[in-house]
């Protein structure tokens, strides 16, 4: 759907980088919902585009999303604008219907909760050497929160049931970064959390994740660069 | 009170926690009865500890017996679940999304900054404190009056989901402002902001979640008292 004819009122572009798992739950999202989009890629290691400071003043961060020219920022506020601005896409809402919010809160909580994973994740492959003790919480945090994912799923096919949802591409695109956490972190998610990880394989059978997300290797290659990058080790 | 069906209301708070605030406001709002229950932070209750084992924290509405836990989802479900007005988003999408972006910050972005100024025991802690969240009260300022487009609230003329996350602090900010001799929504630098914060604390759904100034005021001088005690335990989680 990326690069199809766009009629200028409803012209969707989205600023991303390609590794990023924030970004790639917009990508699954549009894909999943069958609307074309034009991906624009941003230079974060080197200077930021005017359009992407434009856009997004006050982090200066990607996944951008613009609508017509108007800019929505922050992947899971522009998720949710995805389902309320296009509701006649194709697919099931990622959300959970209005008429059972009960439902949709738990989508946001648990969407919110997917977070965690890289933000523990990330603490595990910048901590320095010598940060033995953060590193043991880090690793502490990250079984927990894969733990707790783990039984949020339980015997369901994906997150929203039936429905490959909200949380289900909010999660999702951080899985190829479980590998090099595993070893950073020397756990294990199949042992940790074994429904959690037959539900990473299931959803890569699914073509819109298979193709927004690359291969654990890559991104092991850009936690390298980043390391070297950020003087780590 | 509304429709919105499925049962009764419960509300496990704490009545300096600025989140409980934040649901209390929006359950004020749309003027639903429930049963608040006070959980002492220190000691949390098995029913707490069973209806939000993931975080342990208040608020959590608990409603026909389920419980919806993180003041913002909290905030939203009520928004959800009594359809009726007031609305606390907007109808348009791209205003929920915008609305969406500034709570994030608060919590993100502010929270952070603020948070360290709320721990500072001396007066260097404060100072550096301080200087360190203008930039984000810049921000906020410039957001109001984005939001707000000459109107009463970040929601229009009425409260929305950013006044209620970031009002949800007005009391602390009181508190701080008055221990450590700083003014963070100085009406000079932050006019905006500032009326707001006044109009925000004169609507009666607000004024009756706000905890007690004075009480408050006391509550934080022990809080600081025993983190500046060499024997300080963790003190209050993020």
């Amino acid at each position: 759907m990326a690069g199809e004819q766009q009629q200028p009122e409803t012209e969707l572009v989205l600023l991303d980088f390609w590794v990023s798992p924030f970004g790639q739950r917009c990508r699954i999202a549009l894909a999943e919902k069958g609307l074309p989009y034009e991906y624009s890629e941003q230079d974060l290691l080197g200077a930021k585009s005017d359009l992407l400071l434009r856009s997004n003043p006050v982090h200066k961060k990607v996944p951008v999303l613009l609508h017509a020219g108007r800019p929505v920022c922050e992947s899971l506020a522009i998720l949710a604008y995805l389902d309320e601005a296009f509701p006649d896409a194709a697919g099931p809402a990622l959300l959970p219907s209005a008429a059972d919010p009960y439902a949709r809160a738990r989508a946001r909580f648990w969407a919110a909760y997917s977070d965690r994973v890289y933000e523990a994740g990330t603490r595990l492959w910048k901590l320095k050497g010598g940060e033995a003790r953060a590193k043991l919480q880090a690793r502490a945090e990250i079984v927990e929160v894969l733990g707790n994912l783990d039984a949020e799923l339980g015997e369901k096919e994906f997150f929203g049931g039936e429905v490959f949802g909200l949380v289900d591409v909010a999660l999702v695109p951080f899985v190829p970064w479980l590998p090099s956490y595993e070893r950073y972190g020397e756990f294990s998610v199949e042992e940790t959390a074994p429904r959690l990880a037959a539900w990473a394989r299931r959803c890569a059978e699914r073509e819109s994740v298979a193709r927004s997300l690359h291969p654990p290797e890559k991104v092991d290659e850009f936690i390298t660069l980043l390391k070297k990058v950020y003087g780590i080790e | 009170m509304a429709a919105g069906g499925g049962g009764e209301l419960q509300l496990l708070g704490c009545w300096y926690s600025p989140y409980a605030i934040r649901a209390r406001v929006a359950l004020g709002l749309k003027g639903l009865s429930y049963e608040y229950i006070e959980e002492d932070l220190f000691s949390k209750s098995d029913l707490l500890l069973r209806s939000n084992p993931v975080h342990r924290k208040v608020p959590v509405l608990i409603h026909g017996g389920r419980p919806v836990c993180e003041s913002l989802v909290v905030v939203q479900y009520v928004d959800d679940a009594w359809a009726a007005p007031p609305h606390l988003l907007p109808a348009d999408a791209h205003a929920r999304a915008t609305a969406r972006f500034w709570a994030a910050y608060i919590d993100d972005k502010f929270f952070q900054p603020w948070r360290a100024l709320f721990r500072s025991t001396t007066d260097e802690q404060r100072a550096e404190a301080f200087k360190d969240v203008l930039p984000q009260v810049e921000v906020l300022e410039q957001a109001f009056m984005e939001c707000s487009q000459g109107k009463a609230f970040f929601g229009g003329n009425a409260i929305g989901l950013v006044d209620i996350a970031l009002g949800g602090f007005l009391a602390w900010f009181k508190a701080v402002d008055q221990v450590s001799g700083t003014c963070l929504l100085d009406e000079a630098r932050f006019p905006g902001l500032a009326a707001w914060a006044e109009r925000f604390m004169g609507v009666d759904a607000v004024r009756d979640a706000m905890p007690d100034d004075r009480r408050l005021l006391e509550h934080y001088r022990g809080f600081l008292a025993k983190l500046a005690s060499p024997a300080a335990p963790a003190g209050y989680s993020s």
